[in-house]
């Protein structure tokens, strides 16, 4: 057994994980004075080497599917997560039944380097859905709370967007949008007919500089990864201004595999495995912030067993890994004839939508909970494998008339994504497998997971809303789902919509959650967790900007906790 | 409309933003994808006349798979064809990674040589163009294999080596070109929607 190193150093805080939530901790805490050592699981990152920002498919001998085509489930050559739902070696399980599909993004920066950057505040209602409706918990803070953390965050990161005054939809501090595409013109005026709200998208991107950062140039590439920074990620926003402190330990290849706990029952570091030379380190630090993704932290507090701890560190209440929730996703697409009559054009745009559908059936009754929000595009998009498989398979032949039935079909076609809240349910949480490690010998996860009725009707009623918004604009709705089966009205498997979160929840009281409503361990106290785990809701509204809200009021709070000895 | 002629060169050069110091990445899938596009480059610049050596398929399987492909997607007034975009190159190179396309490929080739055999004593190359055209014209359409189920291999077969073409032939400069994809550069502003044309 090769002999454990430990740091001769000891840290102020160590960082688990490089992300939105751990680039967020380790900016504010560097700043705030304090020296960081911040552990991510993959490589460093290089974007003007490592984005493929304007390469062409066929630049690329595989033509952006991967070796033996093989990427092309597992996100592609061109988007940059280096990872996705499967990585070598570092597996997950799922109970029978389940098919939890576990998204990790091993490389500095995380998720945030491909991200939609689609970054939406949560409303006030959604701190208190359980006063509301008597599902799941409260937050144990409020609206009010965050909100001067979201205007920070938004000012800081740079994000486009409109004031609209839409309750399920905040405003925010935004740079003006882009200008909208023809399907997003099309598609605009069918929901102003239909009522429905469709309004410009609220997306991380520059469309004027930021703090020297240079304004988009519209290549519409934000998932490979952006070289001119202009769109944000931890990568590239985060963690410069962290290393320029001087105060910043990044360490990479670190996969984390215990939190360290002394006599006294605080932190007092983390063991991991250095994956270069496969040996086991050992960080000394005086506080620890988890920020290794939901799932990722939830696994660490299960792994961190001790005397002390039997049942995992920070998990008195039993809940760590409990009350994990996906976004309900469900898709569709429809075929617009008016857009053949358009002429050539540069289409391309930011990366993602220009406009969005927020929730807008909040004033009356549903036979659902909650909400859901509508992304949309297509039309006139850079061509890539797969684009052609429908026109393959529905009109078959072959020949000069295929070719012509292509070039009449190109860009005629809008695909819809509906985004919507899953309620906690006790059918669907993670722990860990007895009976398996990774390849680093850290026991791995075991997932259930269940959708319950009210999300089978949430997908019901985004399909039905699809092809009311394809038919009132004149096009034909083309998805057809089953009411039975696998995938019941198009709802995707657990994990695939990548908002997996709720894992270590935060809550007024420790015998029903994991930390308090500073993201602090009700348990130990040095003990943080900055990622998607404390979220009490999953609403409608992608969890990045308030992962980032949360993580930087969080910080606020250890700074001055530190300056107060109280860690 | 205010167009920039940016490249990525000027792009790279003007960078603000510092990357994090650090060693290059050795995982990241494009490093992969660039040493094999070197590979594939050097292969076909050492064999004669620049011609392509297939990785999987053997000479004869290769020469079917381009008349395939030819027929799938073939060039006309506008634009060049899925051979001159070179969809059997890619087709060949995702096969030799990839033992379910070698399958579905490899064992289709043998089936329609079969087939041709049964049908006009002759492999599929050797039979005259309207005899191909009728053995095409069968397997183009799943309806033929409902009629008769002896198709439904071929149908099959041709149906994921359709789509392949396609794939093939719509990721290359020529295929792009054809379908008058405009955009991947750099813009200053984004004009948003030009006025429809009435064609």
């Amino acid at each position: 057994m090769p002999q454990v190193i430990r740091s001769p150093k000891t840290y102020d805080v160590c960082v688990i994980g490089s992300g939105a939530g751990g680039g967020m901790a380790a900016k504010i805490l560097t700043e705030g004075g304090l020296s960081v050592a911040l552990l991510e699981a993959g490589p460093p990152v290089n974007p003007e080497k490592d984005f493929k920002m304007f390469t062409w498919p066929y630049e690329l001998p595989h033509r952006g599917v991967g070796v033996g085509g093989h990427a092309a489930e597992n996100f592609g050559e061109f988007l940059a997560p280096n990872g996705a739902w499967t990585i070598e070696g570092e597996p997950y399980t799922s109970a029978p039944g389940a098919n939890f599909q576990w998204f990790r993004s091993r490389i500095v920066g995380g998720r945030t380097n491909h991200w939609g950057r689609i970054a939406l505040r949560f409303a006030p209602i959604d701190f208190r859905s359980y006063t509301r409706d008597g599902l799941g918990a409260d937050w144990p803070i409020s609206y009010e709370d965050l909100a001067p953390y979201y205007d920070k965050v938004e000012s800081y990161i740079g994000v486009f967007g409109t004031k609209e005054n839409v309750s399920s939809a905040p405003d925010g501090v935004f740079l003006p949008p882009p200008k909208p595409r023809c399907t997003e013109l099309i598609v605009k005026k069918a929901c102003d007919r239909l009522k429905i709200i469709c309004i410009p998208s609220r997306l991380a991107i520059l469309t004027r500089s930021v703090n020297g950062r240079q304004p988009c140039h519209y290549c519409g590439q934000c998932g490979r990864g952006c070289i001119t920074g202009s769109n944000f990620s931890s990568s590239q926003v985060l963690i410069p201004p962290a290393m320029q402190t001087g105060k910043l330990t990044l360490i990479t290849g670190a996969m984390a595999r215990e939190v360290l706990v002394g006599k006294d029952g605080k932190a007092v570091g983390v063991s991991y495995i250095d994956k270069a030379t496969r040996t086991e380190k050992r960080i000394s630090a005086r506080a620890v912030v988890l920020a290794a993704s939901a799932c990722e932290s939830a696994r660490l507090l299960l792994n961190s067993k001790s005397a002390q701890f039997p049942d995992g560190l920070a998990n008195s209440s039993g809940t760590a890994g409990r009350y994990l929730t996906d976004s309900v996703g469900s898709d569709g697409w429809g075929v617009f004839p008016q857009l053949e009559k358009m002429p050539p054009h540069n289409h391309d745009g930011t990366g993602g939508m220009h406009m969005y559908m927020p929730w807008w059936k909040f004033d009356r009754t549903n036979d659902f909970p909650r909400g859901y929000h509508i992304e949309f595009g297509g039309g006139r998009e850079m061509p890539g494998v797969g684009m052609f498989d429908h026109l393959c398979n529905h009109e078959e032949g072959y020949g000069l008339g295929l070719k012509q039935k292509a070039r009449k079909v190109y860009g005629t076609t809008i695909g819809f994504a509906g985004r919507g809240e899953m309620v906690p349910n006790p059918d669907t949480y993670c722990e860990i497998d007895s009976d398996k490690v990774d390849r680093w010998g850290i026991p791995v996860l075991r997932f259930h997971f269940k959708w319950s009725e009210y999300e089978l009707r949430q997908a019901k009623d985004m399909q039905e809303m699809f092809r009311a918004i394809v038919e009132m604009a004149g096009g034909q709705y083309m998805t057809k789902t089953d009411i039975d089966g696998q995938y019941p009205y198009g709802i995707r498997e657990g994990g695939k919509i990548i908002h997996e979160v709720g894992t270590a929840r935060m809550g007024a009281d420790p015998k029903t959650s994991v930390l308090n409503g500073y993201c602090q361990a009700h348990d130990v106290k040095n003990i943080f967790i900055m990622d998607g785990a404390p979220l009490v809701t999953n609403p409608d509204k992608n969890p990045t900007l308030t992962i980032m809200a949360l993580a930087w009021r969080a910080s606020e709070y250890l700074l001055d906790e530190a300056k107060k000895g109280n860690l | 409309m205010a167009t920039q002629g940016v490249t990525r060169r000027d792009i790279l050069k003007s960078l603000a933003i510092g990357a994090v110091a650090g060693s290059v990445l050795q995982i990241i899938p494009a490093e992969a994808a660039e040493y094999v596009h070197q590979v594939v480059r050097k292969e076909k610049d050492a064999s004669p006349g620049g011609k392509y050596a297939p990785k999987y398929f053997s000479a004869r399987q290769y020469e079917m798979l381009t008349s395939l492909c030819d027929s799938i997607i073939p060039k006309d007034d506008r634009s060049g064809g899925a051979v001159e975009a070179g969809a059997p190159e890619f087709i060949d190179l995702l096969t030799s990674e990839n033992e379910e396309y070698q399958l579905k490929l490899g064992g289709g080739l043998f089936w329609l040589d079969s087939f041709c055999t049964d049908r006009y004593d002759k492999a599929y190359l050797e039979c005259a163009p309207e005899q191909r055209k009728e053995v095409l014209e069968l397997i183009a359409y799943r309806k033929n294999a409902k009629q008769d189920p002896t198709l439904s291999q071929g149908v099959a077969f041709f149906a994921f080596l359709r789509q392949l073409t396609c794939d093939g032939f719509y990721t290359s400069k020529i295929g792009i070109t054809d379908l008058q994809y405009i955009g991947n550069t750099s813009l200053r502003e984004f004009p948003g929607c030009p006025p429809p044309t009435e064609a």
